[in-house]
């Protein structure tokens, strides 16, 4: 029995080891290449230290009793005491985890803040703003600056602050690039502002990651960081190739169904506005804490 | 033809064909035997009209080993999916259903009638009562949960399973996305029960509070009492809500209102909030009741009284209150900004520490103890360190900026399941164990149980601990396969082994059920784990009326008290006692709701109209109805009493 406990015990301490020395490859999560994705993996790892020690703490305590108070390890007559509590014991098994939670909290507030503004070390730098819808099981981002649109790809500049505007054609989906920050949901009635940034030019996957129906497996895009340079020579490229989009393509865009990518000029957004242009939407208040956005509960 | 097209199953495949065979055999083969041992007659008196509290836990406890083997086959059709990359074992649409029933099944028509079956069967022998306080709206409940349960299972084989998730969030479970009946299964059915289950927590909190024994005031009240007091008026507050969301919903997809939707000023997420507002404290009442069993047990067998009584008490009611506070950390990444999000994390955060009293009360319950490993004890042992995993992780998840990398991903999967099973699902199968020969008058093996304990402990490892990693490494929840490329393959598989062990340990639990009651010695005494708690107190099997003199209690244990230190707990020479009579009606009203449910799924209205006037004709029928009970005599009384002791030898 004892070394079952043994397997367990070895188990779950050795969890956190594994993560940190990440096995070879790190985890997505934890690799991470902006800085809010590298806020939230700090936190996950800062979180999963802290847990640990609260796991070693009661295994300890756990495996002290059943080792020092086994039935079969005393006397046949040993009576157990009754014992109604102790205030100083009780103080600490209260206090310790109040500390714990007071900490935690404060990074988690501080956090919040960092992750819902602009990315730390692109203060300065204007926002390039793009619009990413989702359609049934589709991805569609528009550039209006660059007055371009495409579909299941994400070209980005690696030196700019991001602003992801997200709503949806149907179901709620959540748009997620797990290496460059966390997921925000894309609705049909508000739109929500993302602050992403990418430190590292490369390929990263980004997908929509809340369940969405039939094709929420393939609900998927690729991204791609590139110097500035880079970015507006594909944006050139793109101006001088691609057909432009039309009412009638996009329309036919938004039909169920999966499709490869696609790139256009011009965007959806002058005849099919997202949400809160067109209704005022429900703006939480969420987005931008630089914007003082308004506030239209319905 | 158009008509039998409604019900026929959008997407039929082979597993479903399969299943209404089953279904039929089945049907046919329960008919054959009760008619061929001519048992319709006992079914109908001791059973289907029963009010005795505890037959009707029994009928829960059944019940809910029933759907754990549902739930059960749809979880390993899903870890066998995704076992593999690129899997073609089932279809998306197949895996949306399948993963949605899961929910459902597990939390609603598997834990819950669980911790219903424990509590019906012990609460009111832990009190020193007769029966609950409306021991017929008591049967009733009952037969909405199963009819409930029942009408949300057929729909695998007829019109089809619901397919936007547990939480069913709309648009995507509206009609324009979801054009099947399956939701509207999901509305109806969960509606059904859920009505069930308000009454249930009416009828409890009035029990506890009206009910209990002479001298047991409130902080004398044994732990699991407490807890399910507390589990009570959380359904109370709570299940209003979901009655709420639910007919909303329904009036959305049936009616053609737009409350859900996102046009003529619908609003998606109002649904998200109403289903959590109910959602998350639903996580407590499962979970509260679970405490107090592991409370009764680790007392017992540490052979000590409980450590920190109060801080007990104190720390229920805390998280009862924090339960109601915290449903927006289900959706931190909808938008509410870092105010919203602070707060919310902030209060999901508190919730650790209360729970944490918790686990080191039963810590320090050990301490100084003479620890006994029975079965029941070794579950609440490993309870511990898998709960306290799960229990970080919800902390970890609580801090809402990293949470917008765990939303909807395996971690999430992960956490909630090493809370449920360690927290929930052991506790229950601790509690059956540990009230089994209470209820059937002999021990289950502990040799085959302690081997079903360690398998399913450690399944349960292999099964959740790799989908932590996965989450981490960007596998989002829901997701019916995925590439190679990912690199889910590796963790995935060893999630399988996990599941492929659970359900070993799970069939090696009902074979101990077969192999105890062929085997087991029926020679036991009434307290045969030399309890401390009054439940303990009656004779096995336990007679109708319970006790045949109300018990005068002294202290929070006491039958200890009465062994240890001579209080005498029954004084005073038996009376006639005044026993409510058995009532079909309760089990026609659960008939007649199922057929309700079933025409409002299908929107057959002269059906819904008629069985409408059918369940007012039972409550109309229930108000002109004089029925005054019975009584049992003394004679009555002194025979049962005196056979009861000869027959088990019991004090």
């Amino acid at each position: 029995m004892r070394s079952k406990k043994g397997i367990l015990v070895s188990l779950l301490v050795g969890i956190p080891a594994l993560l940190v020395s990440g096995c070879g490859n790190r985890l997505t999560v934890l690799d991470p290449k902006g800085p809010q994705a590298q806020t939230q993996a700090d936190d996950i790892m800062l979180s999963i230290w802290i847990m640990s020690f609260i796991v070693i703490a009661v295994f300890a305590l756990l495996v002290f009793m059943l080792l020092k108070y086994r039935a079969s390890k005393q006397s046949k007559d040993y009576e157990p005491p009754h014992i109604e509590g102790n205030p100083i014991v009780e103080a600490i098994c209260v206090g310790i985890p109040v500390l714990i939670v007071i900490f935690l909290s404060i990074v988690s507030v501080q956090s919040n803040n960092k992750v819902e503004a602009t990315p730390q070390g692109y203060e300065g730098k204007a926002p390039l703003v793009i619009y990413a819808s989702s359609s049934n099981w589709k991805w569609h981002f528009s550039y209006p600056e660059q007055g371009i649109e495409t579909v299941n790809y994400l070209y980005i500049p690696t030196d700019r602050p991001l602003e992801f505007k997200l709503y949806s054609y149907g179901p709620i989906t959540s748009f997620w690039i797990p290496q460059l920050g966390g997921q925000k949901y894309a609705m049909s009635d508000m739109v929500n502002t993302l602050h992403l940034a990418a430190d590292v030019p490369g390929e990263y996957m980004g997908r929509n990651a809340n369940f969405s129906g039939k094709g929420f497996a393939e609900n998927t895009f690729d991204v791609e960081a590139m110097p500035q340079s880079k970015f507006d020579d594909w944006v050139k490229e793109v101006k001088a190739t691609a057909q432009p989009l039309t009412k009638e393509k996009f329309d036919q865009l938004l039909e169920p169904g999966h499709l490869g990518k696609a790139t256009f000029t011009g965007t959806h957004l002058d005849f099919s506005p997202p949400p809160t242009a067109e209704n005022g939407g429900h703006n939480h208040g969420s987005s931008n804490s630089n914007e003082h956005s308004e506030h239209h509960n319905q | 033809m158009d008509f039998f097209h409604r019900f026929a199953v959008p997407h039929p495949n082979p597993a479903i064909y399969a299943s209404m065979v089953a279904i039929g055999l089945t049907v046919i083969a329960i008919v054959a035997g009760l008619t061929y041992f001519k048992k319709w007659g006992y079914l109908w008196r001791e059973w289907l009209t029963t009010v005795d509290h505890k037959r009707i836990g029994i009928m829960y406890l059944i019940s809910a080993l029933l759907m754990l083997f549902r739930g059960g086959a749809d979880a390993l059709m899903m870890r066998a999916q995704l076992a593999v990359p690129e899997n073609t074992l089932l279809d998306a649409q197949h895996y949306n259903e399948i993963f949605t029933t899961h929910g459902v099944v597990m939390i609603l028509f598997m834990a819950m009638p669980f911790i219903m079956a424990l509590m019906n069967f012990v609460v009111p022998l832990q009190i020193g009562a007769r029966d609950v306080a409306f021991p017929r709206l008591n049967a009733l409940s009952f037969w909405l949960f199963f009819m409930g349960a029942m009408l949300f299972n057929i729909s695998f084989v007829v019109g089809g399973s619901p397919d936007a998730g547990w939480t069913s969030y709309f648009p995507l479970a509206g009609n324009e996305f979801s054009q099947s009946v399956g939701t509207n299964y999901y509305m109806i059915s969960i509606q059904i029960a859920g009505i069930g289950t308000l009454m249930t927590g009416i009828n409890f909190m009035t029990t506890i509070l009206k009910m209990r024994a002479p001298g047991m005031t409130l902080m004398k009240m044994p732990m699991f009492t407490w807890s399910a007091l507390i589990a009570n008026v959380i359904i109370v507050f709570a299940f209003p809500v979901l009655t709420v969301a639910l007919a909303m919903g329904t009036m959305d997809r049936l009616f053609g209102t737009h409350f859900f939707t996102t046009n003529n000023g619908g609003m998606d997420m109002l649904w998200a909030n109403l289903f959590w507002v109910w959602g998350h404290p639903e996580v407590y009442i499962l979970i509260l009741p679970a405490f107090g069993i592991y409370s009764e047990v680790i007392s017992t067998f540490a052979r000590r009284n409980l450590y920190g009584y109060k801080s007990m008490v104190a720390s229920m009611v805390i998280i009862s209150l924090l339960s109601f506070l915290v449903w927006a950390h289900h959706f931190f990444t909808m938008g509410q900004g870092a105010v919203a999000n602070s707060i919310f994390s902030i209060t999901t955060m508190a919730i650790a520490v209360p729970t944490g009293v918790k686990i080191f009360n039963w810590l320090f319950t050990l301490w100084k103890g003479k620890i006994e490993i029975t079965t029941p004890m070794l579950y609440a042992l490993l309870f511990i360190p898998l709960f306290t995993i799960g229990g970080v992780t919800g902390v970890m998840l609580g801090m809402s900026a990293a949470d917008y990398q765990y939303h909807n991903t395996m971690f999430l999967v992960a956490h909630f399941h090493m809370v449920i099973i360690p927290g929930v699902v052991f506790a229950m199968l601790a509690g059956l164990t540990y009230y089994w020969p209470k209820m059937f008058g002999f021990m289950l093996n502990e040799k085959i149980g302690k081997l079903a304990a360690w398998i399913i402990a450690v399944s349960t490892l292999l099964a959740f601990m790799p989908m932590f990693f996965s989450g981490l490494d960007g596998q989002a929840r829901r997701m019916y396969t995925y590439s190679e490329a990912t690199g889910f393959g590796p963790w995935n598989m060893v999630a399988l082994v996990g599941a492929l062990g659970l359900a070993a340990g799970f069939v090696l639990i009902v074979y101990n059920i077969y192999y105890s009651t062929r085997y087991a010695s029926r020679d036991i005494s009434s307290d045969p784990w030399d309890a401390r708690t009054l439940e303990w107190a009656t004779h096995t099997p336990v007679p109708a009326y319970n006790f045949a003199v109300v018990p005068q209690v002294n202290s929070i244990e006491a039958l200890w008290d009465a062994k240890k230190k001579g209080h005498v707990l029954f004084k005073g020479k038996y009376e006639k006692i005044h026993m409510p009579n058995s009532s079909g009606v309760p089990f026609i009203m659960g008939v007649i709701f199922f057929i309700w449910g079933f025409a409002f799924v299908f929107a057959i209205w002269p059906l819904v109209i008629l069985s409408t006037i059918g369940i007012f004709a039972c409550m109309a029928h229930r108000s002109f109805e004089k029925d005054h009970g019975h009584y049992i005599s003394v004679e009555q009384i002194e025979e049962i009493e005196g056979t009861e002791t000869k027959l088990r030898g019991a004090n």
